[in-house]
């Protein structure tokens, strides 16, 4: 046949007789029907992503296994390493069981990083406002408006969603820079510390406006609202009827309206839980921190959330462990530098892992065949 | 006189544990109509994708024009001359019929202005060769159902297939259209091309086909030559056991007025008029069949009368109660249940499991739950209870539903919307795509809430389904009722004239 002669047909036509081609023996099958990943992809990703690292890492004329051990020791092999890891942990707790609620029914939040940030101001607010109540109520006040705030952001993302359609990626975004511009208004503008040698900045709070912490350490007791927080998230998500609906339209919104739950009134509630958390993370912050609202009051706390919540599946117990995980990259990022390497590794790590993390939700659904 | 183009020899393919096809062969000539008859799930469309490239077999060989085929892709299968027309179209909705059909053509890296009007040219003369008829310059989503079937077959025909494989051709087209369908297949056969198509409906078979291949649990039965089987004998061995197509006997209906809706004016997503002054009412005890071409309005008929689609003009009344606005709580909590048109799209919600899936129109009500908290055990064992009841096989409670069967898959769907004791049941294409045993499984239920007093308003396509089951025929067209039989009156005659909107008048036949 003169088909057989053309060109784009001979690449998987059989060899002719005689003649050996080259041919792969095993071929790639996608499946859709495997919608979840199994339970190690995370650990997986972990994994590889340090292996991935422990390349550039040789590369620099480093051994790699220095490197990690360091790392390691830094963040949890001391109690003064530990305690500092859970204090980046709190906020990516925080943020990320926030993030992991809204993820839950597809709604896909990137503003905790803003939310975060206009918890924070509502705190300092109090303190600025309302400089003299006693510690219960001033903490109690941050708290409460910090929350508020940051539900505030989230339903400037929710209501464009479901009542305009606009896409809730762009607006909690682009929520972010305006949360962070605000920010930089106050610090350099009307709530500047005027005993503060014209840095940026507002006035130290005072200590009943900080929120207390375990003896001498940095650890604040944010950690129990974060911890109180995953406890209440995994009990709604497991036995209340709100857990059953969110649940509904995680796995197929149309079918969740036609069992009657109603779409929007969902949406917008969780985006002001997931804004409010993500205040509170900004609340613990200020007030047991930094003391003091300033500019960078996040590192990228609420970026770096996502893929703790991504890392922990969701699973409200799996966030503790990714969020202390991370806490302590980030903590163990700064414990190499005394050996000559960039602080920005723990970035990198971070990195990789949400790389592989994503490319395992894709792999998995290709199976590998042996070809006939 | 006539010489094979296709031969499959010792064909296997398994899906994970499940054998889609076991040891089939399979052949067919040039210049024949052949026909792949076989229950859903037989293997039918398993096999004809391994022919077109879709899928690889594990085992077995094939022949194309009597030399050995490896087909590793839809690509080779196009070079070797099969085309494979699908029963989900694979075509561009923004795109026109004739640049879809052109759509990765390689020949010309430079199209000038004359390029697609020859296209064009060449398109509509290969349309008309074949009684093709369809406008090649409008977008595919302008384009009805039918229409857009017609440019998949004018798609492989133009790149020049001369083995067409069309799986479940007509389960899309009106009977008028299946006619016309049959004529196109005849003057390919002429033209000496291998027509094949996969079916499960023995009529179609009986009446445009030359030979018969029956598969029936991955396995190949019999080929017969149409000429010398009948209607019955297919049955028999398309289903391995007998089955009698006839209407069911019963007790006259006749309750009081369940459901009344009157001059109901509806829109659709696209500002479309798609109920326009309907009218119709439901009795207790009665099916009610609303029989119609799909598009007609039947799907916002079934969405306004469950709450899901709000109406314009015109009123509804349920069981004494005039209802003011849609809402599916309001419609779940006034006894009306609804079986969807596609279960797996907004019935059911694949990754969760059999209890989640149970638990959808009823846990709000205290059975349930209580002050917000979901009865956790008691919800397990009453799901459990109902699993067996209806006979769904599933391996466990927790089973994403997605992994079962078709028919089981709606066995669930009906345990959940009869056991909440439903005064009516909207009924959207209830055993579409089930094969003969899972449907005789849903009628029978349909049945059984005729008598115990519920109605039932059950939407299809299917005019069998329809005259087996129903107090009542109504036909829908352009959005309003046209015709109503009674059970004894109807028949596919008349009912298929008003499908296709001729209006029956007194003594003036077609």
């Amino acid at each position: 046949m003169s088909l057989e002669n053309r060109s784009n047909a001979a690449v998987s036509r059989p060899a002719p007789p005689g003649k050996s081609v080259w041919r792969m023996s095993y071929r790639l099958e996608y499946d859709s029907s495997r919608a979840r990943s199994p339970w190690w992809t995370p650990i997986l990703s972990v994994v590889l992503a340090l292996v991935l690292c422990a390349i550039f890492i040789a590369a620099n004329g480093m051994s790699p296994i220095t490197v990690y051990e360091r790392m390691f020791r830094g963040a949890f092999g001391t109690a003064y390493g530990f305690t500092e890891t859970m204090v980046k942990a709190i906020p990516l707790l925080l943020c990320g069981l926030g993030i992991a609620v809204a993820y839950r029914i597809s709604v896909w939040n990137i503003g905790a990083e803003g939310q975060l940030t206009v918890g924070a101001m509502a705190a300092t607010a109090v303190t600025i406002y309302c400089p003299g109540l006693s510690s219960f109520w001033s903490i109690l006040l941050m708290l409460l408006l910090g929350i508020a705030a940051g539900a505030l952001w989230g339903l400037m993302t929710a209501v464009p969603r479901t009542h305009f359609g606009v896409n809730e990626l762009i607006t909690s975004l682009m929520l972010n820079y305006v949360a962070l511009l605000a920010l930089d208004y106050v610090v350099f503008g009307p709530w500047k510390d005027p005993k503060g040698f014209n840095f940026p900045g507002s006035p130290m709070f005072t200590a009943a406006q900080s929120l207390p912490v375990l003896g001498s350490t940095r650890l604040h007791i944010g950690l129990v609202f974060g911890l109180v927080a995953v406890l209440i998230y995994f009990l709604m998500i497991r036995f209340t009827r709100w857990g059953y609906e969110l649940k509904l339209m995680g796995a197929n919104p149309a079918a969740a309206r036609y069992a009657g739950i109603h779409i929007k009134r969902h949406i917008i509630i969780v985006m002001l839980i997931s804004g409010g958390l993500a205040g509170v993370a900004g609340m613990a912050e200020v007030s047991g921190v930094t003391h003091k609202l300033m500019q960078g009051i996040s590192p990228g706390y609420g970026y770096t959330a996502i893929i703790v919540a991504w890392l922990a599946k969701l699973n409200p117990l799996g966030l503790i462990l990714t969020s202390v995980l991370f806490g302590g990259l980030i903590v163990g990022g700064y414990s190499v530098q005394t050996i000559g390497l960039p602080s920005s590794i723990s970035e990198m790590l971070q990195g990789s892992i949400l790389f592989f993390l994503i490319a395992g939700e894709m792999i998995h659904r290709f199976r590998i065949r042996r070809s006939v | 006189m006539l010489t094979t183009s296709v031969e499959m020899r010792g064909i296997v393919k398994k899906f994970g544990t499940v054998t889609a096809s076991d040891q089939v062969d399979f052949s067919a000539n040039a210049g024949e109509i052949h026909a792949l008859l076989g229950e859903n799930g037989a293997g039918k469309s398993t096999v004809m994708s391994m022919l077109s490239g879709v899928y690889r077999a594990d085992e077995g060989e094939i022949f194309i024009h009597g030399k050995t085929a490896k087909i590793r892709s839809p690509k080779d299968a196009a070079v070797l001359g099969v085309g494979m027309v699908f029963q989900n179209f694979r075509l561009v909705q923004s795109l026109t019929a004739a640049e879809n059909i052109v759509l990765g053509e390689k020949s010309s890296f430079w199209r000038g202005g004359g390029y697609i009007k020859r296209k064009y040219q060449e398109i509509e003369e290969l349309a008309k060769r074949y009684g093709l008829a369809f406008p090649a310059d409008r977008p595919i989503w302008q384009l009805s159902v039918g229409e857009q079937q017609r440019v998949e077959i004018v798609k492989t025909l133009y790149r020049g297939a001369d083995i067409i494989i069309l799986d479940e051709p007509t389960s899309v087209l009106t009977p008028g259209e299946a006619e016309q369908l049959f004529h196109t297949l005849r003057v390919m056969r002429q033209a000496g091309k291998t027509v094949i198509m996969t079916t499960h409906k023995l009529k179609e078979v009986m009446a445009a086909t030359d030979r018969i291949s029956i598969m029936r649990k991955g396995k190949m039965i019999a080929t017969l030559a149409t000429a010398d089987t009948d209607e019955l004998e297919l049955a028999r061995l398309m289903v391995g056991r007998e089955v009698t197509i006839k209407r069911r006997e019963r007790e006259t209906a006749g309750g009081e007025a369940l459901l009344t809706v009157k001059n109901l004016e509806v829109f659709a997503d696209h500002g479309r008029k798609a109920l326009d002054n309907l009218s119709l009412s439901v009795c207790k005890g009665e099916i009610v069949g609303v029989a119609g071409v799909a598009g007609n309005g039947q799907k916002e008929l079934a969405e306004v009368l469950t709450g899901l689609r709000a109406w314009k003009k015109g009123g509804i009344i349920f069981d004494g109660n005039t209802v003011k606005l849609a809402s599916v709580r309001g419609a779940i909590d006034a006894g009306i249940s609804h079986v969807p048109e596609n279960r797996m799209k907004s019935g059911l919600a694949g990754r969760l499991g059999s209890v989640d899936n149970l638990l959808f129109k009823s846990y709000r009500s205290t059975d349930h739950s209580t002050y917000g908290f979901l009865k956790t055990g008691k919800n397990r064992s009453w799901s459990q209870e109902l699993v067996q009841r209806f006979d769904v096989k599933t391996p466990g409670l927790d089973t994403p539903v997605q992994q079962l069967s078709g028919g089981n898959q709606q066995k669930l769907l009906f345990a959940r919307e009869v056991s909440h004791r439903p005064k009516l049941m909207v009924a959207v294409h209830p055993t579409q795509g089930l094969d003969v045993g899972a449907t005789a499984g849903v009628h029978e239920l349909l049945m059984e809430l005729r008598g115990s007093g519920s109605g039932v308003l059950l939407i299809s396509e299917d005019l069998d389904e329809l005259l087996q089951l129903s107090d009542r025929i109504l036909v829908m067209y352009g959005g309003a009722i046209i015709g109503e039989k009674t059970h004894e009156e109807a028949d596919r005659e008349t009912l298929g004239m008003l499908m296709a909107g001729v209006r029956s008048r007194e003594g003036d036949a077609v």
